[in-house]
């Protein structure tokens, strides 16, 4: 096998293997979702973030706009403190709602932001002022029969 | 026989030190390869000429595995998963599986088997017939000559190869749990590219398979550079290769999987 066999066999190697790493990234991964736009930081603090995890999405209309960068507690006022990285394309008023939400009924948790109407928009370092905490279902669970046991058994709703 | 305690301290004593000399000697060598390194881009024909034998020949071993492979997982995968109705995150088992880990160590196993064996067979038997010596006699250095040309083969390789097993292994799945079983197509793709990460689960396969090829080719050459020069020798050397390399490459993994993924939940 002379030179320019190996050269050509070698290059539709080379070409497979970038072929190949190129289908991972585009059509098993995702390189679309792989953000490395600019971003800002904002913080939005919670009773309770139930299973949120770090890197979990933050989405506003069902849209990723984000990620959750750390997740730590507050020593002082016991809050958790949840630094989310938004995308700099999109912006959000000084009024937004962040809310804990969950994907199906077992899906992962993520955060939901809703813009409110003032046009003063949140930038680098700001704090989300208003926050739902995540739905635990424990605490669910035991409100629901607490109201039941509420009722009297005659009693109409 | 009894055994006299005085003998079995000094043959303890002997397997570590001797142990240690063959380490030292490997950290040696390993610095003597890297400082030829870059003189071997110079000629780039030879590592050409090793890539078509370590890469190329390879390719229909990785490419058929990871099929296999990646219908097996599917089989499985879907087995389990339909006890939770969840069949549509087969993709994402697959695919998570596969490029995290399954790809590089896979490969890298074969490659020791496939090619690194060869390798150290070649130029064990260089070594046996002088061949090695005889380059020095020319001033031609056998390290710049024929040990960086194959150890950089290993390098680009095993990426390349872990990276079409990957490929190759998410597609049998496909073919499993898409054509045969009839789970969503959609469903199959999208679930897959939401929870596939391109930094942490592409990237981090990569940089694993990377460092599984400098592992592998640093051993092949190793061994082979440094065989006792008989038949025997070489037959030994081969062995020593694959045994090598596969405990290097799955302890490496270990450590590997464990910096990179520890700090992530």
């Amino acid at each position: 096998m002379n030179r320019s066999k190996f050269d050509l066999a070698v290059g539709a190697f080379v070409a497979l293997g970038i072929f190949a790493l190129l289908f991972l990234a585009l059509k098993v991964g995702n390189l679309a979702g792989f953000d490395t736009g600019t971003a800002y930081v904002i913080e939005a603090r919670f009773d309770n973030i139930g299973g949120l995890k770090v890197r979990a999405p933050v989405k506003s209309a069902g849209v990723v706009v984000g990620r959750v960068e750390s997740i730590s507690l507050d020593g002082e006022t016991y809050e958790a403190v949840a630094r989310l990285r938004i995308s700099s394309a999109f912006r959000f008023s000084k009024d937004t709602i962040a809310t804990i939400l969950t994907s199906g009924l077992l899906g992962e948790q993520y955060i939901g932001l809703e813009s409110g109407g003032i046009p003063e928009y949140l930038a680098q370092g700001d704090r989300v002022m208003k926050t739902q905490s995540a739905m635990v279902l424990e605490k669910l669970i035991s409100q629901f029969l607490f109201n039941k046991a509420a009722e009297t058994p005659g009693q109409t709703k | 026989m009894k055994a006299d305690p005085i003998e079995l301290l000094t043959s303890l004593g002997h397997a570590v030190t001797s142990r240690l000399d063959r380490l030292g000697l490997a950290a040696r060598f390993s610095v003597a390869v890297f400082r030829v390194l870059g003189a071997v881009f110079l000629r780039f024909g030879l590592i050409i000429r090793e890539l078509y034998f370590s890469g190329v020949r390879s390719l229909s071993i990785v490419i058929v595995s990871g099929l296999f492979v990646g219908m097996v997982l599917a089989v499985q995968g879907y087995e389990v998963l339909q006890r939770y109705g969840s069949t549509e995150a087969l993709g994402v088992i697959v695919a998570l599986s596969l490029v995290r880990e399954l790809g590089p160590v896979v490969t890298a196993l074969l490659f020791a088997g496939r090619a690194s064996s060869a390798v150290t067979a070649e130029i064990g038997l260089m070594r046996a017939t002088d061949q090695l010596a005889a380059m020095d006699m020319m001033a031609v250095d056998p390290l710049a000559r024929v040990i960086a040309p194959r150890f950089l083969a290993a390098i680009f390789s095993v990426p390349l190869l872990a990276a079409l097993f990957s490929a190759a292994g998410v597609c049998g799945a496909w073919i499993i749990g898409v054509k045969l079983i009839g789970i969503d197509d959609g469903a199959f793709w999208s679930q897959m590219q939401a929870s596939v990460d391109v930094r942490i689960d592409i990237i981090n396969g990569v940089l694993k398979s990377i460092v599984f090829g400098i592992a592998v080719g640093l051993i092949s050459v190793f061994e082979g550079y440094f065989a006792v020069p008989t038949a025997e020798g070489v037959s030994t050397a081969t062995t020593r290769t694959v045994v090598t390399s596969s405990l290097a490459v799955l302890l490496l993994d270990l450590v590997l999987t464990v910096m990179m993924f520890r700090g992530l939940n």
